[in-house]
C-alpha cells in the first residue's frame, strides 16, 4: 500500500488528493482486500467443515499427531505480535520514531519466531512420514497452515519495508502514518486467521 | 451539466508522450485502459481463431481438420479459457472501466494509480504463464472439472496457475474501482447523479472481490491435488468431486455477471444519448445491477442439476435462478421505454446497443428454459447451452463492448472512424452471429451434445449453416477492426470534443483528454441524463 503515499507525494505540487482522502482511501482499500483474504481461506474452511462432518474419527485420530504445545506457543507469539503491532500504529500516530522502530522490530521477530517454530513442526511431521497425501486431514493441515505461513512471510515483508521507511523518517510529518496503519491491518488479519486455525486443527474434541 | 468545461485545442493530450517507457510505466488510467484493451483484443483474436477452427472441423460429421479428437478438445479448452478468463472477465471492466470511471465521476485518476499499473502487470504475468502452457495445452474445457483435470496428461497446472494469477489482477482492479467511486467523486456528483456505467462498474467490482478469491483457492487446491497427490476431489482417496463443482460455480456463476453487468452500464450510457431522452427508470436500472449481483451468489447449483445433488436443493436453486430474470427484465424494459418516442439516431454504437437488447433478451429467455429442472435434464450439455451462452456473452457482452468501442472511440483515441464501414461491419456481425448460433438452439434441442469433434449425419445441415455463419461473423469483426485501426495512423485531433451531444462529464473535456483529465475538478449541478430539458 506504500504506493498510495507515493501517489500523494508525486501530486504534492498542484493537484494533491489531500492527506485525509488518501488515508481514508488506503484504509478502505485494505479492508476490501482483507475481505477477499477471508473468502480465500473461506474455501478451505468450507472444505474443512465438509470433510470433518464426513470423517469425524479420522480428524480426531489424526489431530492427536499434532503438537499442541508448539501450536499454543505459536498462538501466544502471534497474539503478542498483534499487540506490539497495535502499539506501533499508536507510536507512528504520535510520531515517536524510536518506539515505532522498536515495536515494528519486535513484531517482525515474532513473525520469524513463528516461522522457525513452524519449520520444526513440519520437519517433525516429515520425519514421521506424514505428508499432505497421508490423508484428507493432513492435506487440509498442510494447505491451511502453509497458505497461512505464506501470509506470515508477506506480512513480515511489509513490516520490514515499514521499518526501512521509518528509518528514513517517512512518517515524520503530517498524517503520513497511513502505511503503518494499513500494514497493521494486514498483520492483524494474519493473526486472526491463525486464531481460527489453531482450535480447528489442534484442539479437536 | 458542469462548469469547468474546457475547450478543444489548448491542452496537451494524454497520448502526446511517445516511447515504450511512457506506456509500460504509466500510471495514467487512460493509458492503462489502452494497455488492457490491446491485450484483451489480442486474446479475443486468438480465441476467435480457435473457434473458427472448431467450426471448420464441425462442417462435416467426420474428423477431418484436426488430426485427433484431443486436438479438438485442446481447441475448445483454449477458446473457452482464453475468452472467459483473458478476454471477457477483465474485458470491459478493466479497459473501459479504467478509461471511464475517473472521467465520469470527475476525478484525475483512480484512487491507487500504482496499484492499477501493478494489476496490469500481474495480468501480463498471468498471460505469460498461460502462453508458456501452449506447448502442451490442457484439454479439460474451461471448467477444469475433476476428476478428468487430475488424470489428464496435459499441462493443467500451468493454465490454472495463469488463471490464479489473473485473479489477483481482478481483485486489485475491483478494490481500486470501489475505493475510487467512494472517495474521489467530484463535488455535487451524488450517488443519485452517478452515470449508470459507474453503478454497473461498482456492482461488478463487488462481484470481483467476493467471487474471485473462491476460484483462487479452488484452483490452488486443484494444483495441490496434481502436484502433491492429495485427494480433496478424488473419491478414491475420500475426497468429493462435487466439491470442486460447488467451488468452481460459486465463483463462475457470479463471474457471468462480472462479464455482462459492465455491458449493461454501457447500454445505459449509449441509449439516452442517441434517443435524446433522459434514461427511463434511473434508480431501477441502478439498483437492479445490485439485485443481480446479490442473487447471482445463490444460483450456482443450477450448473449441477445433473451432477447428483438433492432434489430439494435443485428445486430451490431452480426457483432462485428464475429470480435473476426479474431484475434483468427490469433493465430491458427501462431501455425500451427510454427509446419510446425518442428521436433516434442510428449511429453505429447505437446499432450495437439495439442489437444488445434483442440478442440479450433471446439469451436471457433461453436461460429461463435452462433454469427449469425438467427441461434442463434434457438440454444439459447440448448445443442449446452453447447457443444460450453465446447469445448472452456475444449478443450481450461483446455487442456492448463493440458499442462502447464505437461510442468512446473519439474520446479515447482522438480520431474519427468511417461511419459507413462501421455500419456495414455491424450488419455482417449481427447477421453472422445469428446464422452461427441460432441453428445451435435447434440441434441442441434435438440432442446434439457439446464438445464432440464428430457427430451423426443428421445434424449436418445445422452444423454447416453454423460454420458459414462463423465466416460471416469473422469477416465482420475483421472489417470492424481494420476500420478502427486505420484512423490511428492519421495526424491531428478531431474538432469537436462532444460530437454526440452527451451530457456526461467525460465528454466535457477535450478529445483525447489531457493528462489528469480536468484543469479544475468540476462541480456537478445536474443529473447526467437531463436530455431534452435544455
Amino acid at each position: 500500500m506504500s504506493s498510495t503515499v507515493e501517489h500523494a507525494e508525486s501530486h504534492a505540487h498542484g493537484h494533491g488528493l489531500g492527506d485525509a482522502v488518501t488515508h481514508n482511501a488506503a484504509k478502505f482499500g485494505m479492508w476490501l482486500f482483507l475481505g477477499t483474504e477471508i473468502l480465500l481461506f473461506g474455501g478451505l474452511f468450507a472444505a474443512y467443515a465438509l470433510f470433518r462432518a464426513k470423517y469425524p474419527d479420522l480428524f480426531y485420530d489424526s489431530h492427536k499427531k499434532l503438537d499442541v504445545t508448539l501450536g499454543a506457543i505459536n498462538t501466544i507469539v502471534l497474539i503478542f505480535s498483534s499487540f506490539t503491532m497495535a502499539l506501533a500504529v499508536s507510536a507512528s500516530q504520535k510520531r515517536n520514531r524510536n518506539w515505532l522502530m522498536i515495536l515494528l522490530s519486535i513484531t517482525f521477530i515474532c513473525g520469524a519466531a513463528f516461522g522457525v517454530n513452524k519449520y520444526f513442526e513440519y520437519s517433525a511431521k516429515f520425519h514421521h512420514h506424514i505428508y499432505p497425501e497421508t490423508n484428507i486431514f493432513f492435506a487440509l493441515y498442510f494447505m491451511m497452515t502453509g497458505l497461512h505461513m505464506l501470509h506470515v512471510f508477506i506480512g513480515m515483508g511489509i513490516i520490514f519495508a515499514l521499518i526501512i521507511m521509518a528509518k528514513q523518517g517517512r512518517f515524520k510529518e503530517g498524517n503520513r502514518y497511513t502505511p503503518v496503519e494499513v500494514g497493521g491491518l494486514y498483520w492483524h488479519l494474519v493473526d486472526l486467521i491463525w486464531i481460527y486455525l489453531f482450535p480447528l486443527l489442534y484442539l479437536i474434541g | 451539466m458542469a462548469n469547468g468545461a474546457m475547450t478543444q485545442t489548448q491542452h496537451i493530450p494524454y497520448l502526446a508522450q511517445k516511447g515504450l517507457k511512457s506506456w509500460i510505466l504509466t500510471t495514467d488510467h487512460k493509458r492503462i485502459g489502452i494497455l488492457y484493451l490491446v491485450t484483451i483484443s489480442f486474446f479475443f483474436m486468438i480465441a476467435g481463431l480457435a473457434a473458427l477452427g472448431m467450426r471448420y472441423e464441425l462442417m462435416t460429421p467426420e474428423l477431418d481438420f484436426f488430426r485427433t479428437p484431443t486436438e479438438y478438445n485442446v481447441a475448445f479448452t483454449l477458446h473457452g479459457s482464453l475468452m472467459v478468463f483473458f478476454f471477457i472477465v477483465p474485458g470491459i471492466a478493466a479497459s473501459f472501466g479504467n478509461f471511464l470511471i475517473p472521467l465520469m465521476i470527475g476525478a484525475r485518476d483512480v484512487a491507487f494509480p500504482r496499484i492499477n499499473l501493478l494489476s496490469f502487470w500481474i495480468y501480463l504475468v498471468g498471460t505469460a504463464i498461460l502462453l508458456s502452457a501452449l506447448a502442451q495445452p490442457a484439454d479439460t474445457g474451461w471448467t477444469f472439472y475433476t476428476p478428468y483435470s487430475i488424470q489428464t496428461g496435459t499441462k493443467v497446472i500451468l493454465i490454472t496457475l495463469g488463471v490464479f494469477v489473473l485473479g489477483f489482477s481482478s481483485i486489485l482492479t475491483g478494490m481500486n474501482f470501489i475505493v475510487t467511486i467512494h472517495k474521489l467523486r467530484a463535488p455535487g456528483m451524488t450517488w443519485s447523479r452517478l452515470p449508470l456505467f459507474i453503478w454497473a462498474s461498482y456492482a461488478t467490482a463487488i462481484l470481483q472481490l467476493l467471487a474471485t478469491p473462491v476460484v483462487g483457492i479452488t484452483l490452488l487446491l486443484l494444483i495441490a491435488e496434481r502436484a502433491f497427490d492429495i485427494g480433496f476431489f478424488d473419491p478414491a482417496k475420500g475426497g468429493d468431486p462435487i466439491l470442486f463443482q460447488n467451488f468452481f460455480w460459486f465463483y463462475s456463476h457470479p463471474a457471468v455477471y462480472i462479464m455482462v453487468i459492465p455491458a449493461f452500464g454501457i447500454i445505459s450510457e449509449i441509449i439516452p444519448v442517441f434517443a435524446r431522452k433522459p434514461i427511463f427508470g434511473y434508480k431501477a436500472i441502478a439498483y437492479s445491477s445490485f439485485a443481480i449481483a446479490i442473487i447471482s451468489f445463490f444460483v450456482w447449483l443450477h450448473h449441477m442439476f445433473v451432477s447428483g445433488i438433492s432434489e430439494t436443493a435443485a428445486a430451490i436453486f431452480s426457483f432462485l435462478t428464475m429470480l435473476v430474470a426479474i431484475p434483468t427484465a427490469v433493465k430491458v424494459f427501462n431501455w425500451t421505454a427510454t427509446l419510446y418516442k425518442g428521436s433516434i439516431d442510428f449511429h453505429s454504437s447505437m446499432l450495437y446497443a439495439l442489437s444488445f437488447i434483442v440478442l440479450f433478451t433471446v439469451g436471457g429467455l433461453t436461460g429461463v428454459y435452462l433454469g427449469a429442472l425438467a427441461v434442463d435434464v434434457h438440454l444439459h450439455d447440448t448445443y442449446f447451452i452453447v447457443a444460450h451462452m453465446h447469445y448472452v456473452m456475444i449478443g450481450g457482452t461483446v455487442m456492448g463492448f463493440f458499442g462502447a468501442l464505437h461510442f468512446w472511440y473519439q474520446k479515447w483515441f482522438g480520431k474519427v472512424f468511417n461511419e459507413l464501414t462501421a455500419k456495414a461491419a455491424w450488419f455482417l456481425i449481427f447477421v453472422g452471429f445469428n446464422v452461427t448460433f441460432f441453428p445451435q438452439f435447434f440441434m441442441g434441442f434435438q440432442g446434439m451434445p457439446r464438445r464432440y469433434a464428430t457427430y451423426p449425419e443428421e445434424y449436418i445441415s445445422y452444423h454447416a449453416l453454423s460454420t458459414y455463419g462463423s465466416w460471416i461473423l469473422g469477416l465482420g469483426i475483421i472489417i470492424m477492426t481494420v476500420n478502427l485501426l486505420i484512423p490511428l495512423w492519421k495526424k491531428g485531433w478531431p474538432e469537436s470534443s462532444n460530437p454526440y451531444g452527451s451530457l456526461s462529464l467525460e465528454w466535457q473535456v477535450p478529445s483525447p483528454p489531457p493528462h489528469e483529465n480536468f484543469d479544475e475538478i468540476p462541480t456537478v449541478t445536474d443529473w447526467t441524463y437531463a436530455y431534452g430539458k435544455k
